[in-house]
């Protein structure tokens, strides 16, 4: 068993879990964070991407005892009370979402990528999004949701 | 816009009620799930493709930490559990009954793919339930897999006794006619072409928790389904022979479908019948390699057609072979896909006065083949847009003017096909002018000039399509072959502070049902948004219901919700009547209120749903109080939305990669509801078209082996893979359903693999090419140049 | 996964001791192709020895060439001023492994230690002629990697640092594999003063090579249209549902005429 202690979107968070304990798992099932999702395992759908300590990553590649200290931020730590966060907000206005099952780790590895750089090309946008996989909305909407998030942001 | 208002009503591009609970991370999705001391399923499967099993070995793996039982082929059936069930049977063109082959949940003699479900572990966690899998010994003797589908009905025998591993031999038209047409032909055109193999991939892997109560003898099992009640009444009915009413079945949030979670599958039966065993709750969760393995596949065919034009190139008999891959086992609606939803659309969106077709059904030892995304239509769709740009290119036509010439014209509606289905309207050239004019037709010449310069080879192809939805008419249905009936219910509940609940029998996986649904209920009933809620999803909350997939919600349980709408109002009006001291026949309802003609008395709709809860001096003889409704509506056609759709790409002839440069199309969906979420769905269905011709495929090797069971080798759509799309839609309104609307959902995964292809193969013209097949990747498109340029030069 | 121990190493020396001590310990740098193998249960090491915290990311020009520590990440390559100057093509490369995620989290140590046949990296250690370094020794990348996931590594030998030539003009062009996105081919040309040397990744039965009749063309013409008079052999080439031997043959000299080209 592995103590693993680290900050959770604000939160210090401190558990036992045993020592091949993913991230994702630690998330789900002891934080019971269910926001952060699983849907390959061969870590290239990334519909479980959170950030560690402001950069993208995703949470099925990483134990959590590799994460001692670290400050994690997942879906459910970005908005602010009922305030979406822009990127939220963007998805929702420019409907870059349909089924809602990558949205997590989509919207995480888009505000990372626009943090990053602010003054994206639909290409660099579409590039950017290499690892992750949404099946529903032919990424049309998402695109443009990241857009018009990167302007909300200060692009 | 502001929210609150009757703005919200139809044709308003409302932002989705659903969004904000995923967008935080609030979704709840089965795998989120969990159920105080479950117990965790693993399911040992079969790694070889055709077997029988000599010996299922479970000692050692019952013996390891956790594990609470192992379960074989021989438990199930000592227990008398039912296989899963075939839900569409058709007769044989020589009048014989298709065969129908047991498929058992778990298998007992036989192993029929690799993926089959040979055992079942349960145990304290998931990692020893896996575990425990790895030490269950099975000794199988190996017999030669069936692979190839063309080859297959030489193969050696899947099931015992079904003769040419042929499920069944289907047949649909005028064979002799058809025969004439092509006899008389002035040209004929012959082209075979395979719709390749997929898997559906919804990002949310199959999933189920099951909890046995033993004290009521009830069930709840959460599931990853697009149909609850569907479910229910398999599992209960032919599978475990439990009684309805002690089986609830909720699919909560469910992470997409495309046609592979309409069906219970064997892991959902399994864990609900040891659930009772054990009498303990039950989670199994899919990883994506079993779902690789043994969500149901999609498309399989080989289509070999034949076209007869006359001497005005006009089409004059269609003739199509097809075989169709079932896999090991028949899937619910594995029969359904190749016949009912193909054969009938033969005849696109033209005029073809002599059609026939020959489906057979074929068993190999790959996965079950059913329904994914536009089930047979986009096999329909592809051979005939396949085989009408052959066509022009074979008489010297443009192939926009060829289909334009060959279109069903707008005065001929309804227009009954030769293959059964009757149109009820459409209007096909505007689609295509307009698709035109949005990807700029004329000026493609100076495109493709532009891109020579650079090295690059620019095509432009078109496909214009029709698809049947809103599944549909139970009579239909019946008549050929299905074993359920294709209606849908609603219930309109008036709360007595004037809040709405509709309870949908339709399931939403995605598709914005919360949004599209309140919108309808906000337009007719003029109460805000906000406060209509739509439920959906629970066996023990909905009355009954069919589901979502075929494009069907909208069209068929948007209806219902309508006709439910309609007896709410007619209620209110009787007792607004009775409130305002009127006759019944002179209270009006519009704008959210009930108004006596004439007069300015009125009542808001708010006061007649609290009158109604609230009913001190009703008159009980001809009024009773509350205010809710139901409707069961079974349509009286299907839907035909139409389109034309077109692709421009650019082939690098160096490396063979085909970059999609441009994406028009122009739909007619009826009348819209929400036109953001409409084109929403189009933008899907062409990303997963885009991915069926140039980038996936599944793959058996010669042994049975999926080869593409991850996404390091199957290959799905990224963005970077996907353009920009220009969509638009122009309305022809449904004749025959009270909202003049059609579905969407499919249309765009039916059109666009042909009109990609067809660009493909106009960019490699100038070197000669004129076939292609899917998916069009780099290598096969590089080989191709690579042929024709040495044909040429022979 | 299985059940295993998780260590983090203090340095280089407690690495290798923790290493030693292990019936099957594995080195953990990065993980981004390690932690997907134990998921899939490929394998079942009893000890994982994570060098995250043994100070080996870095990076520095030394003159003649750049050294880039083990646990430096790809991102980190992708972004630093001095690999930008002084071999632009290796900042391209380690931009474009993988996805952005892959990129935050995996090292060149990671990746040249796996020598995966479709990895990126080690095919801009053979083509630049850079040394592996190791607790022990120092290795030339001509004989550090030996065959599909096989390098001249010892076992419980840690990677600390990776040489890097600084050569007149270098560029990488890879064509990915639509379905996974490592290199299904990638070629890195590096032209220095005294010669071209190319590296080809993707393609090989054996994992990294050399291709040598493409050198001995740019050696004497450095063209796009030296190239076209070399006949690239599919012999020993991989053969895939992705990519046929002679396809995969034919993108070798694609990507090599690409890969002159990006040398600028």
């Amino acid at each position: 068993m592995a103590k693993v202690t680290m900050t959770v979107n604000g939160t210090a968070v401190s558990h036992d879990v045993p020592d091949n304990t993913l991230l994702v798992s630690f998330l789900r099932e002891t934080l019971k964070l269910t926001g952060t999702h699983i849907g390959c395992d061969t870590s290239q759908c990334g519909a479980c991407v959170v950030h560690v300590n402001g950069e993208s990553i995703k949470s099925c590649t990483v134990l959590a005892a590799q994460l001692e200290g670290a400050d994690v931020t997942t879906i459910e730590g970005i908005a602010n009370g009922d305030e979406l966060h822009p990127m939220q907000q963007a998805f929702h206005e420019n409907h870059g979402l349909q089924c809602g099952f990558c949205t997590p780790g989509m919207v995480m590895s888009a505000i990372e990528l626009v943090e990053r750089n602010k003054n994206l090309s639909e290409r660099d946008i579409r590039e950017g999004l290499e690892g992750n996989i949404c099946r529903c909305t032919g990424y049309h909407n998402i695109v443009k949701s990241v857009q018009a998030a990167a302007e909300k942001m200060g692009g | 816009m502001p929210e609150g208002t009757v703005n919200n009503g139809i044709g308003a591009s409302v932002r989705r009620k659903e969004d904000k609970r995923f967008l935080t991370g609030s979704g709840r999705y089965t795998d989120d799930i969990n159920r105080a001391g479950q117990l965790y399923a693993y399911f040992v499967r079969a790694n070889v493709a055709h077997a029988t099993i000599k010996s299922v070995k479970t000692d050692k793996a019952a013996k390891m930490d956790g594990v609470v039982a192992v379960y074989t082929g021989e438990d199930v059936a000592n227990d008398g559990v039912g296989g899963l069930i075939n839900g569409w049977a058709v007769t044989n063109r020589d009048g014989s009954a298709m065969t129908e082959p047991p498929h058992p949940i778990l298998a007992k003699d036989k192993v029929r793919y690799v993926g089959d479900h040979v055992a079942m572990i349960v145990a304290e966690s998931a990692a020893q339930a896996m575990s425990a899998a790895e030490a269950v010994e099975v000794a199988y003797d190996q017999l030669p897999p069936v692979v190839d589908l063309a080859s297959a009905a030489s193969g050696a025998e899947i099931h015992d006794g079904m003769a040419n591993n042929t499920y069944f031999d289907w047949e649909l038209g005028d064979e002799a006619a058809t025969a004439a047409a092509l006899e008389s032909a002035a040209t004929v055109v012959n082209l075979t072409v395979r719709n390749n193999r997929l898997i559906p991939n919804p990002m949310e892997p199959r999933a189920a928790v099951v909890d046995y109560d033993p004290i009521a003898d009830s069930y709840v099992l959460h599931s990853t389904t697009q149909n609850p009640h569907l479910l229910r009444l398999v599992i209960c009915a032919f599978v475990l022979g439990i009684p309805e009413s002690k089986m609830q079945v909720i699919a909560p949030d469910v992470g997409g479908g495309f046609g592979s979670k309409i069906y219970l599958y064997a892991e959902e039966a399994c864990c609900t019948w040891a659930s009772k065993k054990l009498r303990r709750p039950i989670k199994w969760t899919a990883d994506r390699t079993q779902a690789f393995l043994s969500d149901a596949h999609g498309r399989d065919h080989i289509n070999k057609v034949q076209m007869a034009l006359d001497s005005n190139n006009r089409i004059i008999g269609l003739r199509v072979d097809t075989l169709a891959n079932l896999g090991g086992y028949l899937s619910a609606f594995a029969v359904a896909t190749p016949t009912y939803l193909h054969g009938t659309l033969l005849s696109g969106c033209y005029d073809i006065p002599a059609i026939y077709t020959n489906v057979k059904g074929m068993a190999t030892t790959t996965a079950p083949v059913d329904a994914y995304r536009g089930a047979g239509r986009p096999e329909a769709t592809y051979l005939l847009e396949r085989t009408m740009d052959a066509a022009a290119r074979q008489v010297g036509m443009d192939p926009a003017e060829f289909r334009r010439l060959n279109f069903i014209p707008k005065d001929a509606f309804p227009y009954q096909t030769a293959v059964a289905l009757q149109y009820d309207i459409g209007d096909y050239e505007p689609l295509l002018d307009k698709a035109l004019e949005m990807i700029d037709y004329k000026g493609f010449a100076g495109r493709r000039a532009e891109s020579r310069k650079q090295g690059k080879y620019r095509g432009i192809g078109l496909s214009s399509y029709i698809e049947a939805c809103g599944i549909a008419p139970s009579a239909v249905v019946g008549a050929l072959g299905g074993r359920v009936g294709l209606y849908e219910s609603a219930v309109v509940r008036v709360d007595p502070t004037g809040t709405i609940s509709v309870f949908t029998g339709t399931h939403s996986h995605g598709q914005g049902h919360d949004t599209t649904f309140a919108q309808l209920v906000t337009e007719r009933l003029g109460v805000p948004i906000e406060r209509v809620e739509i439920v959906h999803g629970d066996t023990n909350r909905i009355q009954f219901g069919m589901g979502s997939y075929g494009s069907r919600s909208l069209a068929v349980g948007g209806t219902a919700i309508s006709k439910a709408i309609d007896k709410v109002i007619a209620k209110g009006r009787i007792i607004a009547a009775h409130m305002l001291e009127a006759d019944d026949a002179d209270v009006e309802f519009k704008d959210g209120k009930f108004t006596v003609a004439g007069t300015d008395k009125e009542k808001s709709f708010g006061e007649i749903a609290l009158s109604a809860y609230v009913p001190h001096n009703f008159p009980h003889d001809r009024l009773e109080p509350g205010l809710e409704e139901t409707a069961f509506y079974d349509p009286l056609n299907f839907t035909y939305p139409a389109g034309t759709h077109i692709a421009e790409v650019e082939v690098d002839p160096a490396t063979g990669v085909v970059e999609v440069v441009d994406w028009a199309c122009c739909d007619d969906f009826g009348n819209l509801i929400n036109p953001m979420i409409v084109h929403g769905q189009v933008h899907g269905g062409i990303g997963q078209g885009v991915g069926q011709a140039l980038l996936e495929n599944a793959h058996y090797d010669d042994n049975g082996q999926l080869l593409t069971a991850s996404y390091m080798d199957y290959c799905m759509p990224r963005a970077d893979d996907l353009p920009s799309m220009q969509v638009d839609c122009l309305v022809t309104a449904c004749t025959h359903n009270d909202l003049g609307v059609k579905g969407c959902g499919e249309a765009g995964a039916i059109a666009s693999p042909p009109a990609l292809i067809n660009a493909v193969i106009d960019a490699l013209t100038p070197f000669g090419v004129t076939d292609l097949s899917m998916p069009a990747t780099p290598e096969k498109v590089w080989r191709a140049i690579q042929d024709a340029q040495a044909k040429a030069a022979e | 996964m299985y059940a295993t121990t998780y260590v983090k190493a203090t340095d280089v020396a407690d690495a290798a001791s923790r290493l030693d001590a292990a019936d099957d310990g594995k080195l953990l740098a990065g993980g981004m192709t390690l932690l997907p193998t134990l998921k899939q249960r490929l394998a079942n090491p009893d000890c994982l020895v994570d060098l995250a915290g043994c100070d080996l990311a870095g990076i520095s020009d030394d003159g003649q060439s750049i050294r880039i520590g083990a646990m430096t990440r790809h991102v980190d390559v992708a972004n630093s001023p001095v690999v930008q100057k002084a071999i632009p093509a290796v900042a391209h490369l380690a931009g474009h492994i993988g996805d952005r995620q892959v990129r935050n989290r995996g090292t060149i140590g990671g990746s040249v230690a796996n020598n995966d046949p479709s990895a990126c990296y080690p095919s801009a250690v053979l083509a630049l002629g850079g040394t592996v370094h190791t607790q022990n020794r120092s290795i030339a990348a001509d004989e550090f990697f030996t065959g599909m996931f096989d390098t001249a590594l010892d076992e419980d030998e840690i990677i600390t640092a990776i040489s890097l030539p600084k050569p007149e003009k270098a560029g990488y062009v890879k064509f990915p594999n639509p379905a996974s996105r490592y290199a299904m081919v990638g070629v890195f040309v590096a032209k220095f003063a005294d010669g071209v040397r190319v590296a080809v990744t993707g393609a090989g039965e054996d994992g990294v090579f050399r291709a040598t009749d493409i050198e001995a063309a740019l050696d004497a013409d450095f063209s796009v249209g030296a190239i076209d008079k070399v006949s690239v052999s599919a012999d020993g080439l991989m053969s895939d549902i992705h990519a046929s031997a002679d396809y995969r043959a034919h993108l070798i000299a694609e990507m090599a005429r690409r890969a002159v080209t990006a040398c600028g």
